[in-house]
């Protein structure tokens, strides 16, 4: 079993390695280079991505998913710059509101799931509709202020390490941590492989999917708290532009995390995230069409899943 | 079927409601209207039921309209004598991608939401790449007219109805059902499972197509035309008491959920509640009607092992 966990893992960090090679010879060959700026760079743009994704993670590993993330960052963002408004004063205040009211749309869409059993496909659907509908009735722009200091978060860097690569490296640890040497990481683990199994062997399934949606949501809502912060305001469509929802699904499952739960894990998701940015600047520095790198995103995802539903399915024979 | 008989009595309340609001939807013409908007989605539905049924996703029928109507834009640019050979070719383009879509799923064994969704991206990537960014050229007169006139869209709808309904009747339609409710099963008992997968993909592909070109006589062409449509034809087909991960389901009911969905935008834009609270309204009453029809049956999974 932790060979079969292990293995796209490595794949995906085989790849991501193979990538920077690639990319690097490609970019020396067009005459420019790839210096450290640009590694930093790298880390910079991934990191609300990242955060994001570390959270969909323990969606799906509880065998669920969450299509509401984009809207909830949406909604974070203004909250958080609105509760600010320009005052260093109301940070603290800002962010304990913005995680309250992601913990209270994880909540939502946990007890939608379970309690109303309602697919998680539907019920992430719905409030992210829900979310919208909000979002569109009360703003049309950007709106509040954060203040300089806030600010920080999302520019400032120790020596040469962004704030916010820090701030997603901390979430992926924590969310390692709890995975790997929590119960509740294994019960995530035992009801996205077999709800019924865990179900009669005692766990209750309805609050580990719960619990695994809280924490999703309180993910996207520090990833929002990092947008805001770079934008110095609240955005309504700074989600949705970013596509946070597909996207964040799309990293998880090219880190190797099985789709139907159950399998995978988080290092896989912060290798995904990379092997995505990495390409990303890779584009970049060459000038590539963005249409293009859509097609060879689109691709990857697909090549790689292939590659790992061809290892699982020998080793499962 | 009897599964399917809530969405009807909501349906018909709908439509009653509607016309309360505003009677002109009892004239010919208003119902002409209505069945016109409605096109679209209801075939769109149709060609994910399919999908849905055989317990996989079609995430990438919103890319694959956008592709239909930007490709046919391009290539007709205004003249006439392009329009049949186009619309053969948008048809041919429906069905490879479902091709493609189905043999990725079924042979490289990858969770069609991940096919699908990479279809998604590498569509709309590639179309707007051919064409520089934006839409280009100009559609016909000739291929407008399936859009724009409703008498034209209502017997498409019909002979796509029909269609449907008659191939869930045959062997096929039993098989695809079989092969959603329990694939080791109809695996075992010898049914073509990769197959019956492989052609609702293609089903859905030409459900896309057809749906493009009413689109784009309908709504113009644009580089959104076919934004958030699979969510849309999703909804509709899960409305209609269609279970996500396969086996369950009419598609007669997935149709009346894509009128639902339509009835219901309709509904609140005659009460002012449009744009803004629209989205909010929806997302509460798909999750309300779901969780009716879960509770129910309390068979529904939470995380079906296809997905």
């Amino acid at each position: 079993m932790i060979a079969l966990v292990a293995n796209p893992t490595r794949a995906v960090y085989a790849a991501l390695v193979a990538t920077l090679a690639i990319g690097w010879v490609l970019v020396a060959f067009d005459g420019g280079t790839f210096t450290l700026n640009d590694m930093v760079g790298i880390q910079q743009r991934s990191a609300a991505l990242g955060i994001v994704a570390v959270g969909q993670t323990l969606a799906i590993l509880a065998g669920s998913l969450d299509l509401s993330v984009a809207y909830l960052i949406s909604l974070v963002s203004l909250v958080a710059a609105e509760t600010m408004a320009g005052q260093p004063s109301n940070i603290l205040t800002a962010v304990v509101a913005a995680l309250g009211v992601s913990a209270l749309v994880g909540l939502v869409n946990g007890i939608v799931i379970t309690k109303l059993k309602v697919h998680a496909f539907i019920a992430t659907l719905g409030v992210a509709l829900v979310i919208r509908g909000v979002l569109d009735h009360l703003y049309d722009g950007p709106a509040g202020r954060v203040p300089v200091e806030f600010q920080q978060l999302g520019y400032a860097r120790i020596g040469p390490i962004p704030v916010a690569a820090l701030l997603w490296a901390a979430v992926a640890v924590a969310v390692w941590f709890l995975l790997r040497r929590t119960r509740l990481g294994n019960r995530i683990y035992a009801v996205g492989g077999d709800v019924e199994v865990a179900r009669l062997s005692g766990v209750r399934t309805d609050r580990v999917v719960i619990a695994a949606h809280v924490l999703c949501s309180l993910c996207a809502g520090v990833a929002g708290l990092l947008l805001a912060s770079r934008l110095g305001a609240g955005a309504p469509t700074v989600g949705t532009d970013g596509g946070y929802d597909l996207e964040s699904i799309a990293a998880v499952v090219l880190g190797g995390t099985a789709l139907a739960g159950g399998r995978g894990g988080v290092a896989g998701t912060v290798g995904g995230v990379l092997l995505l940015a990495v390409l990303d600047s890779v584009f970049n520095q060459l000038e590539v069409n963005s249409f293009f790198k859509d097609v060879v995103r689109g691709v990857v995802i697909v090549v790689a899943v292939a590659v790992y539903a061809r290892r699982t399915g020998r080793r499962a024979s | 079927m009897k599964r399917a008989i809530p969405i009807f009595l909501v349906l018909a309340g709908l439509l009653v409601a509607i016309a309360a609001a505003n009677p002109f939807f009892l004239e010919p013409a208003g119902f002409l209207a209505f069945l016109k908007r409605v096109a679209p989605l209801a075939i769109l539905a149709a060609g994910q039921y399919f999908v849905i049924v055989s317990g996989e996703f079609d995430l990438s029928v919103g890319s694959l309209v956008t592709v239909e109507v930007v490709v046919a834009a391009r290539l007709i640019d205004g003249d006439e004598s392009m329009t049949w050979p186009v619309l053969a070719l948008l048809i041919v383009i429906g069905l490879l991608v479902g091709l493609v879509n189905g043999l990725v799923t079924t042979k490289l064994r990858v969770p069609s939401f991940i096919t699908t969704l990479g279809a998604m991206l590498i569509l709309s990537g590639a179309v707007f790449l051919w064409t520089g960014g934006a839409p280009r050229g100009a559609l016909s007169q000739g291929f407008r007219v399936f859009g724009r006139e409703g008498v034209w869209a209502v017997l498409i709808l019909l002979v796509v109805v029909t269609t449907a309904v008659l191939l869930m009747r045959a062997d096929f339609g039993r098989t695809l059902v079989a092969v959603g409710d329990n694939e080791k099963a109809a695996r075992l008992s010898g049914v073509r499972v990769d197959r019956a997968r492989v052609l609702a993909f293609m089903i859905s592909g030409l459900s896309a197509a057809i749906a493009g070109i009413l689109l784009g006589g309908f709504a113009g062409v644009s580089a959104q035309v076919g934004q958030s449509l699979e969510f849309q034809a999703i909804t509709a087909v899960v409305l209609g008491g269609v279970v996500l991960g396969g086996g369950r389901g009419h598609v007669v009911a997935a149709i009346a959920g894509a009128f639902t969905l339509e009835a219901l935008f309709t509904l609140l834009n005659l009460h002012g509640i449009s744009g803004a609270l629209e989205y909010a309204v929806q997302g509460v009453i798909i999750i309300a009607a779901v969780a009716a029809g879960g509770l129910r049956l309390p068979a529904l999974r939470l995380s079906p092992s296809k997905v």
